[in-house]
Formats: C-alpha cells, sequence, structure tokens
C-alpha cells in the first residue's frame, strides 16, 4: 500500500461551468453569484458531486491509475464556496485496511464531506 | 411535503445514455481528472445517468417536490466494474425510503446502472433533502 500525500486542488468559477456542462446539472447556484445569495448562500458553491470528483480523482492520481475505485460514498455536509478570485481543496487520505482509503477534504479548513472512504477493486 | 406514498415506489428506465469519448474526457477535464482515451471512466461519472433518473423524479408533478428546495444531501457509488466508452447505460431509480421531519423530506434513492445487454454495472445511491418552502 502506497503512501498517500496530501493533494491541494485550485477550484475556479469555469471549472465549475465545466463540470455543470458535462455533468447534466445546470442549477444555477453552482455558476450565478446572484441567484446563489438570493438562496441564502454566501456565493457560488460547487456541486457537492464536483468535490466527490476531486475525491476520485485524488485516488486515480494517488494510486497513478485509473479504474481502481469499487466504491466511493461521502455525505456532503458543508458547501464550498467559490468566490470570484476561486479557492481549493485540499484532500489527504488514510488506510484504513488493504482497500479502504478513509479521505479528509477541507476548503478553508473546514471539513466538507462527511465521512467521504473509497474502497478499492480486490 | 411529499406525499408518504413515494417511498418504494419506482420510476421508468431512463433512455439509453451512449458514453462518447469526448464526454468522458469532458467529464474528467472538469475535474482535472487524469484521463488518456481507453482508460474507463471516472469513478464518480455514472452521476450523469443517475441525475437524468433524479431529474425524472424531482420533476414528476404527482410527486411534488419543489426543485428548488432540493439539496443532494449524501452520494454512494457502487461499481460492478468501471464506466466505459460504447457503454449504453439506463438507470432505473427507487425510492429506498423517506423520513420526514420539521418540514423536510429525505429521500433516499437508489439507481441501478445497467448496460445494453441488461448486466448491473454501478448502483448510485443519493440522498435527496426537500425543505418546504
Amino acid at each position: 500500500m502506497p503512501e498517500l500525500s496530501s493533494r491541494t486542488y485550485p477550484v475556479a468559477r469555469a471549472d465549475l461551468v465545466a463540470y455543470a456542462a458535462a455533468s447534466g446539472d445546470p442549477n444555477p447556484i453552482h455558476q450565478d453569484p446572484e441567484i446563489a445569495r438570493s438562496v441564502g448562500l454566501p456565493d457560488v458553491i460547487a456541486h457537492g458531486m464536483f468535490t466527490l470528483a476531486l475525491a476520485a480523482r485524488y485516488v486515480d492520481e494517488e494510486l497513478g491509475e485509473p479504474g481502481r475505485i469499487a466504491e466511493l460514498g461521502a455525505k456532503f455536509t458543508r458547501p464550498v464556496v467559490v468566490p470570484e478570485e476561486g479557492t481549493s481543496v485540499e484532500i489527504s487520505g488514510e488506510w484504513r485496511d488493504e482497500r479502504t482509503i478513509a479521505l479528509t477534504v477541507t476548503c478553508a479548513g473546514e471539513k466538507v464531506l462527511g465521512n467521504p472512504v473509497a474502497v478499492l477493486r480486490a | 411535503m411529499v406525499d408518504s406514498s413515494l417511498a418504494g415506489r419506482s420510476f421508468p428506465p431512463t433512455s439509453p445514455f451512449g458514453v462518447t469519448a469526448d464526454h468522458v474526457a469532458a467529464f474528467a477535464a472538469a475535474s482535472g481528472t487524469p484521463y488518456q482515451p481507453g482508460d474507463p471512466a471516472p469513478a464518480t461519472y455514472p452521476i450523469v445517468v443517475a441525475f437524468t433518473a433524479m431529474q425524472e423524479l424531482m420533476v414528476d408533478p404527482t410527486v411534488g417536490i419543489k426543485l428548488h428546495n432540493v439539496v443532494h444531501g449524501q452520494q454512494k457509488f457502487v461499481h460492478e466494474r468501471p464506466v466505459r466508452v460504447g457503454d449504453r447505460l439506463v438507470a432505473e431509480l427507487t425510492v429506498t425510503s423517506l423520513r420526514q421531519v420539521a418540514g423536510t423530506d429525505i429521500i433516499a434513492t437508489s439507481s441501478r446502472i445497467t448496460d445494453e445487454a441488461g448486466e448491473l454495472v454501478c448502483v448510485a445511491d443519493a440522498t435527496l433533502v426537500h425543505k418546504e418552502s
């Protein structure tokens, strides 16, 4: 089992626009600051699924090969707020057993995913 | 609040979705995920078809969800195999449970994603949190 590092991923609003188009989720709270504020959010927020996609990216990059993830799940506990200048998400992992990686996913020092776990193929 | 009879309800399968190399590449690129042609799709890629199934639940007038009051609470993927370019995927969504607490509907869904042969590719479980406006 390789030692797992900590990685920082910058998040820009343009990434959310690209993710919205590719995933088919047009919800404007992920793109339009005025609409986000109108529903009580501080600013545009990332799709929860965008953040979970970063968690999958982290596992792929740490393992150096795609397609190893058999299970991946998390609770979306706190929004990733993306101001005009962008933000970043920090991800680290810890082996729970030889197939299971417990992840820690934070933004601005706060955990944004609850119990994010990836289980690898045997 | 949605009607409590929603629990246990299954929705018709989505239209088959053809997985193309360009679409997988665009999905991977949006999160900066390394992707080379021929690679399996990223682990969260099945959300594309699961999301279509969830949209059909959310816009169904007999369900009574107000789209702007829904947030994604939880997501889990259990893959039978990775998605590959050329797959034609269909999602069938079932509402596995409904909890109604203080003006909030907590709707647990499970979407079975199958290929053109009817073989299971992935189960995508999503919890949708619907607040009364």
